[in-house]
């Protein structure tokens, strides 16, 4: 075990990031045009860093395996934005920002990050705003804000409930123009497979056009993954169906450290499961608590009844309904934080007061808002999400509460960076949700989209330049061996899984895994569970080599061959976030270790023995990962047990 | 977990190997369906039966699988995203649909849209068409306050619709021209309306309308199946926006439509 330099500068906290920027090497423009740099995906990390870096004249390489980067997943993000702009004199300042950030993430996250992060997020509105990205407006004409969980102040820009898109489109409006003005390459369908180590610098990739199959290598100074999250490693969750893990666990495997793989964010509000048919779970923004009413029946008999649909919900009366977020947690009500109002869901379903068919559910009750508001008013602000509801239910959110229950979201965890958002391979970085950075154990509502675009915008930008003006701009050697020789190993993988062809399909290993991974190291987690778990995930990775089916061919469009690859990746990452577990005796965040609690039932952290980042680091097939500790100093914020009550 | 699958279907689905090869129908049955599942899911348990069989799976595009990616896209039973309103093939329930009956499913079907294999497209024209012109011209950094920009609501919620276009390509797919005009005047109309896109207003345009052109769409003969079959309802009040800052561009020169633009008329 090593222990681990983040490279937070020194010096007061509103200080260190502008030390830091004139600290940082610059790379004149005159030279910058030598540079190369490859960007894998084109979410709002990777678009916005893509256009960004071509802005100030590198060229750049921009990657993305869907048809369009414009439909990379940030697009789904519903809810907002933060940004301590503090436009609704409402008490929001850069350090409320920070310090609700670093108190949502359950003090699991590095100051520096965060408050660096609260710092940009005022610049990225008015860089969006500028892009003509139509953000939600008073009558006034000036831009308006909502209120999400975790923070007592209205910081939230928003675009209806779209606002992901807007951003995106937005980033890539950015990104078209470079790809016009010809500074940015973009290679659509094309998926990354590895990352190409040359001499100890990340100096290129492998892809694979999913069109004709041709494996490539492309060169670059450096190489960004802005690939997104692994959230569907739990085979259901709110991600697209082909979000996936491969770019980061390949470069896990080539040696970058991945940190803290077992923090996932499991999202309270999110369309109950209806059967094994189901590819994907879809989300009810958080942005619906700001005038939803969270309960659940107070009796377990009248549970039983709406379970079998003897009476509905408007018929349970006002004293036999349990708001219980509001009951426990006075002060902030139905916004609490993500975490804290899952655990306290699928404790009502624990003691069997769930709803719906499966009994998995909770209500979210609009009732009160359309009686004080009118229904015109809570359609203009949800209306295309109680009409998403209305299509997959059948049931009319207007009429009857939505019913709702937590499901896996986002991931905090990811490769490792340090400050200047480099892994621990030279000239290998990683932007959003991709990187472990800025969230801690749970990530506050609004605030994915805020550090993806920080990320791109305002942080690698500067960055980058230091290392580049360190490597200097002599052109990359496509002749190493290291190309040759990674894209062999690639040939080799991609021949190993066509030849497999056995019983079972690879969807049917993925829900399998999902399985394991829901039931063990979800939202409750103990020693026993993980144990068995890991177990569980070893035989069915073993099972998977010998008895999984792909079909088709390399040279041709395969989606078999696309998702067996994934899949793969997702069965050894799996077996990691248990070992991540396993290890982290506390409660912290989204993870309730049964084993670590107060007298009260509520999450119980061990700061004595856990502050740190995990970063584990990759010794070959079939070995045990190694523990790499980034001890986190509290040098601002007092470390408390955290209380929304 | 209780799940009714009960209906039984009869699908008639377009295979097509590559852009080189010849389609046709294929007929398959898709049996012990939820009227729960989503469209997708119902192809889902098709293909995963035809895998077990170790036969090629049906390719189709998909991806968020929530309504606001733009990628999945069929055409079935002769509509783009099939017979609802308002929604993309994703967010379609096979309760729309009858125990027994037969589905048609096709690709979209436009010369600029050339097939990849079986329902999946090529729609790389709709992004050179934004290359060309579909952005502010806005470095990273440097940008004033955003309130300093204060935009009257109804502009700025009417700019917001237009720029709900997901890019699916439906609107070409329902055109009988397939037309692209209701997908480019939608980003011709977001950036138009709002201060923001003022400086390049009339360029923007010409350059768009240039690329539209040169990728092989057809012309707008405003029969308003485009508005109909689109799943985010944008409207063809757009089209009709955009021929006028077109017309004008190119009947004046462009720095007078900006002095008149500017005195309000």
């Amino acid at each position: 075990m090593s222990l681990l330099d983040a490279k937070i500068p020194a010096g007061p906290l509103a200080e260190k990031w502008s030390k830091h920027k004139f600290n940082l090497k610059l790379v004149n423009p005159a030279n910058k045009r030598k540079y190369d740099i490859i960007v894998v995906g084109t979410g709002l990390a990777g678009a916005s860093a893509a256009a960004s870096l071509a802005e100030l004249g590198y060229n750049v390489k921009a990657f993305c395996f869907q048809d369009s980067p414009r439909r990379a997943h940030s697009i789904a993000a519903q809810g907002g934005i933060n940004a301590a702009k503090n436009y609704q004199n409402d008490g929001d300042s850069v350090y409320r920002l920070f310090y609700d950030t670093i108190k949502g993430g359950d003090y699991r996250a590095r100051e520096g990050n965060v408050y660096r992060l609260a710092e940009v997020s005022v610049n990225i509105i008015d860089q969006c705003v500028a892009q003509g990205v139509p953000f939600a407006r008073e009558y006034g004409g000036l831009l308006d804000n909502r209120s999400f969980g975790g923070s007592q102040v209205s910081r939230t820009f928003y675009a209806r409930g779209q606002t992901g898109q807007q951003l995106l489109l937005g980033a890539y409006s950015a990104l078209n123009r470079q790809i016009h003005l010809g500074k940015v390459k973009m290679y659509t369908r094309s998926e990354m497979l590895d990352v190409v180590i040359a001499d100890g610098h990340a100096k290129g990739i492998v892809t694979r056009n999913l069109i004709n199959g041709n494996i490539d290598t492309h060169t670059g100074h450096a190489v960004l993954l802005c690939t997104g999250g692994y959230g569907n490693v739990f085979y259901l969750s709110t991600n697209a169906a082909g979000s996936n893990v491969t770019a980061a666990w390949r470069a896990h495997k080539r040696g970058a450290f991945f940190a803290n793989p077992c923090y996932t964010q499991i999202h309270p509000t999110c369309i109950p499961v209806t059967g094994d048919h189901q590819s994907k779970l879809t989300l009810m923004s958080e942005s619906l608590r700001n005038d939803g009413r969270v309960w659940a029946p107070k009796t377990v008999e009248i549970a039983e009844q709406l379970r079998k649909g003897t009476i509905k919900a408007d018929q349970v009366k006002e004293d036999d309904r349990d708001y219980f977020l509001e009951r426990k947690y006075p002060s902030f009500g139905n916004l609490v934080p993500r975490d804290v109002a899952s655990r306290n869901a699928k404790e009502m379903v624990d003691d069997k007061r769930g709803v719906g068919a499966s009994g998995f559910a909770v209500f979210l009750d609009f009732a009160d808002a359309i009686h004080r508001l009118g229904k015109d008013a809570v359609a203009a602000k949800y209306g295309n999400l109680f009409d998403m509801y209305y299509q997959i239910t059948d049931e009319d959110p207007y009429k009857q509460p939505m019913r709702i229950y937590p499901a896996v979201h986002y991931t905090m965890g990811g490769l490792w960076v340090d400050y200047n958002l480099s892994t621990n391979i030279p000239g290998l970085y990683a932007l959003g949700e991709c990187n472990f950075s800025d969230h801690g154990a749970n990530r506050l509502g609004a605030s994915a989209l805020m550090q993806g675009l920080a990320d791109g915008y305002f942080v690698i930008p500067y960055t980058l330049g230091d290392y580049l003006a360190t490597i200097g701009p002599k052109p990359v050697d496509a002749k190493h061996p290291a190309f040759e020789k990674t894209k062999q190993d690639t040939i080799n993988l991609i021949n190993t899984l066509l030849s497999m062809k056995g019983t079972k399909t690879v969807n049917e290993y993925h829900r399998d895994l999902g399985h394991i991974m829901w039931e063990y190291c979800g939202m409750a987690r103990t020693e026993e569970g993980l144990t068995k778990a890991k177990g569980l995930i070893k035989a069915l990775r073993e099972d998977f080599w010998k008895n999984a089916i792909v079909v088709g061919a390399n040279e041709e469009v395969n989606a078999s061959l696309e998702k067996a690859g994934r899949v793969a990746d997702f069965l050894e990452l799996g077996e990691l976030m248990v070992d991540d577990a396993l290890m982290r005796r506390e409660s912290c965040g989204g993870h309730f270790r049964l084993e670590s609690q107060t007298p009260e039932g509520e999450a119980l952290r061990d700061d004595d023995n856990f502050a740190f980042v995990a970063a584990w680091e990759y010794k070959g097939d079939n070995q045990p990962e190694v523990l790499n500790k980034e001890i986190l100093d509290f040098e601002f914020v007092h470390l408390t047990q955290r209380s929304y009550k | 977990m209780s799940t009714n699958n009960n209906m039984n279907l009869t699908l008639k689905v377009w295979r097509q190997k590559n852009a080189e090869t010849r389609g046709a129908f294929v007929t398959y049955k898709a049996e012990g369906i939820s009227p729960d599942m989503s469209f997708l899911e119902m192809l889902d348990v098709v293909n995963e039966s035809l895998i077990h069989k170790q036969d090629e799976p049906i390719h189709f595009d998909h991806d968020c699988r929530e309504g606001i990616c733009g990628m999945c896209s069929l055409y079935i039973n002769g509509h783009p995203h099939g017979p609802k309103n308002a929604i993309t093939t994703c967010q379609l329930h096979m309760r729309t649909f009858h125990d027994g009956e037969t589905i048609v499913i096709e690709p979209w079907r436009a010369a600029a849209f050339p097939v990849i294999k079986d329902l999946a497209v090529d729609r790389s024209a709709f992004d050179r068409i934004q290359q060309a012109g579909g952005f502010v011209s806005v470095n990273t950094g440097g940008v004033p306050d955003a309130n300093e920009i204060a935009i009257p609501k109804v502009i700025a919620d009417e700019a917001f619709n237009s720029a709900t276009c997901i890019g699916c390509g439906a609107c070409v797919a329902a055109c009988k021209n397939a037309s692209a005009m209701l997908f480019v005047s939608a980003k011709v109309t977001q950036l138009g309306m709002l201060p923001q896109g003022q400086p390049e207003r009339y360029s923007r345009v010409q350059a768009m309308v240039a690329q539209m052109d040169a990728e092989g769409f057809g012309s707008c003969t405003n029969t308003g199946a485009c508005e109909a079959e689109c799943p985010k309802e944008i409207k063809m009040t757009n089209i009709s926006r955009m021929n006028n800052d077109y017309f004008s561009a190119k009947l004046f020169r462009e720095e007078a439509m900006h002095e008149h633009a500017a005195s309000g008329e």
